[in-house]
């Protein structure tokens, strides 16, 4: 589905990934992972087209991003940010139709069908009862929620995330992130997602991503939590994660 | 409210506002310095009318009213194209110092050039507002360049405001240095007048408003995923060059068509697409586009009646003076319900 050739990724003069490759595929969650700064949201962003490369290609089915017009890209991937939608006068339903333009003409008028898919996106983010609430008075959480939703709208084989998890507390964080995992495996899209939860990563993903500049770690879960390199990553002085059992451990 | 009861309340929306916009249209056409009976309006519409009347209904009235519903429309479109664009309640032509860029145009043309200036011609007409273009494009893309640095709005509506007032006084040097004649005329046009446009002007004036009206209008679809932020624009396929030079285009024919011919009108273009918002209970610019344009015109041409009828007893008001009083009421509720919110 996508695929990372060779990618070199800075940001300003710093190198945060030097010919990094990698494979996602549809069916799969994959949870990207790093310190603060090493440049987990700008590699989403190179993914989404919203940031240059400085070497290598990223393809979407064998065909490069910088190919694709972006009406094109958005109905391949989709992508979901931390940023909290602060609109007047907004209805959630009105909020996930947006989230069809890729599919309307010029004018954005919905059709039947497009009605069908806002209402299914609705369901399957479990947010059908939130259709009429207005966008400014729904929790992070539900916002959150309704987003994802945004991007089931726009009916692509791909979605990524960058951090979704914050701002939310640990019932919504989990809930969230096996919402995340039933896309993948019911829906069979293509989850990648940006976090630091390292519990949940590791209990619910496919593939770990890990970000430890420049390189980039990509492996299956189990063989990430055997390799070491999340110890490593996440170990500071007071500190330490243990990958195997999920949990923190303060040093004495 | 579920999507039927929505669009009951939109159609029941327009219809009002259709009512109020066709009643007020009337009222101004009757009530002026000389009565005109309402037979007489009626048949003037299909251009049947005494010889007794027929200048003060086709030099005067009439002009005043088309420009009134064109300019209210135009300001209050062009408010919308700016709180969408920068993505704040409180953007407008006024707020962003876009009319004081076409008032600095207006001021360099009308001061700098008094031999143009006193010649009332077509040359006159197009040079005021291809001046006035050209003032408020110019600061509209200075907020917009640095927009794009800043990304705290805040800082950008009170840079907007200080440039506006930079130029004010840049206008007050222009007007020490301009001859009494061009001063006097620089001076009333400062004031807000939606009946100093003659039926001439109006040739220029409608074609060139209608044109950015009907690109506000189009633009539906890319402001909608503006809303939601430029990089959710972008990931669902908008191409944000393309539409914010469209947005751009069509907010400086609308706000700087209409600072060149009626002055700088303020509170219009801030609070009429608020009240849209809040009556038609939207986001959707397909509705949200056409509420406020007719918002906009039942507000200006209320301000004109108001005008007329203060006019009849006293002396006839700048039209600035009652937009404000109309504006800024809606404006200080907005202001204390988000910060209710908050």
């Amino acid at each position: 589905m996508i695929e990372l050739r060779d990618i070199t990724l800075s940001f300003g003069s710093r190198t945060l990934v030097a010919n990094a490759s990698a494979r996602f595929e549809c069916g799969e969650m994959t949870a990207l992972l790093g310190r603060n700064g090493a440049g987990k949201s700008t590699l989403l962003r190179a993914i989404a087209s919203l940031g240059d490369l400085q070497g290598g290609v990223i393809t979407i089915n064998g065909v490069s991003t910088k190919e694709l017009r972006s009406a094109e890209l958005a109905r391949m991937m989709a992508f979901v940010n931390t940023e909290r939608v602060q609109v007047e006068a907004m209805t959630a339903y009105d909020l996930v139709a947006v989230g069809r333009s890729p599919h309307t003409d010029w004018s954005g008028r919905l059709r039947s069908h497009d009605h069908e898919v806002v209402e299914r996106s609705l369901q399957v983010a479990g947010v059908e009862h939130l259709a009429e609430r207005y966008v400014e008075t729904l929790s992070d959480g539900e916002c959150q929620r309704v987003m994802i939703a945004r991007a089931l709208a726009q009916e692509t084989p791909a979605i990524l995330l960058d951090e979704p998890t914050s701002y939310l507390d640990m019932p919504n964080r989990y809930e969230l992130c096996t919402l995340l995992s039933r896309l993948a495996h019911d829906e069979g899209k293509c989850v990648i997602f940006s976090t630091h939860e390292l519990d949940i990563a590791l209990t619910l993903a496919d593939n770990i991503a890990l970000v430890d500049n420049p390189q980039l770690y990509y492996m299956p879960t189990d063989e990430m939590i055997a390799s070491g390199n999340i110890e490593r990553l996440f170990d500071s002085r007071h500190v330490a994660f243990d990958a195997a059992t999920r949990s923190i451990r303060f040093k004495r | 409210m579920n999507q039927s009861q929505r669009h009951i309340l939109h159609t029941t929306l327009f219809v009002l506002l259709g009512v109020a916009f066709v009643g007020l249209a009337i009222a101004d056409m009757l009530i002026g310095p000389q009565p005109i009976p309402v037979g007489e309006i009626v048949s003037s519409l299909w251009g049947d009318v005494s010889d007794e009347y027929a200048t003060i209904i086709y030099k005067l009235r009439m002009p005043k009213v088309i420009v009134a519903i064109v300019a209210g429309m135009a300001l209050s479109a062009s408010g919308l194209l700016m709180q969408t664009l920068f993505r704040n309640p409180l953007a407008g032509p006024y707020v962003l110092g876009i009319n004081s860029g076409a008032s600095f145009g207006v001021a360099l043309f009308t001061l700098a050039m008094p031999m143009l200036a006193t010649e009332a011609s077509w040359l006159f007409d197009i040079g005021l507002t291809g001046m006035a273009w050209i003032g408020s494009a110019a600061i509209l893309l200075l907020v917009m360049v640095l927009s794009r640095r800043i990304k705290n709005i805040g800082v950008i509506l009170i840079l907007g405001m200080m440039l506006g007032s930079a130029i004010s006084s840049l206008v007050g040097i222009l007007q020490y240095m301009g001859t009494d004649e061009s001063l006097k005329a620089f001076v009333v046009w400062t004031m807000g007048s939606i009946s100093n446009v003659t039926t001439d002007q109006l040739y220029i004036f409608v074609p060139v408003v209608a044109t950015g009206l009907l690109l506000a209008l189009v633009a539906a679809k890319p402001l909608n995923m503006l809303l939601l932020g430029e990089h959710n624009a972008r990931t669902m396929g908008l191409r944000v060059g393309l539409s914010r030079t469209i947005i751009f285009i069509s907010t400086t024919l609308l706000a700087g068509t209409v600072t060149a011919y009626c002055g700088p009108i303020g509170f219009i273009g801030l609070a009429m697409p608020h009240l849209a918002r809040m009556t038609f209970r939207t986001s959707d610019h397909r509705v949200l586009m056409p509420a406020a344009m007719l918002w906009g015109a039942v507000a200006m041409l209320l301000c004109a009646l108001v005008s007329d009828i203060i006019a009849r007893y006293s002396v006839m008001l700048p039209v600035n003076t009652l937009t404000a009083l109309l504006g800024i009421p809606i404006i200080i509720f907005v202001v204390l319900r988000n910060r209710n919110r908050q």
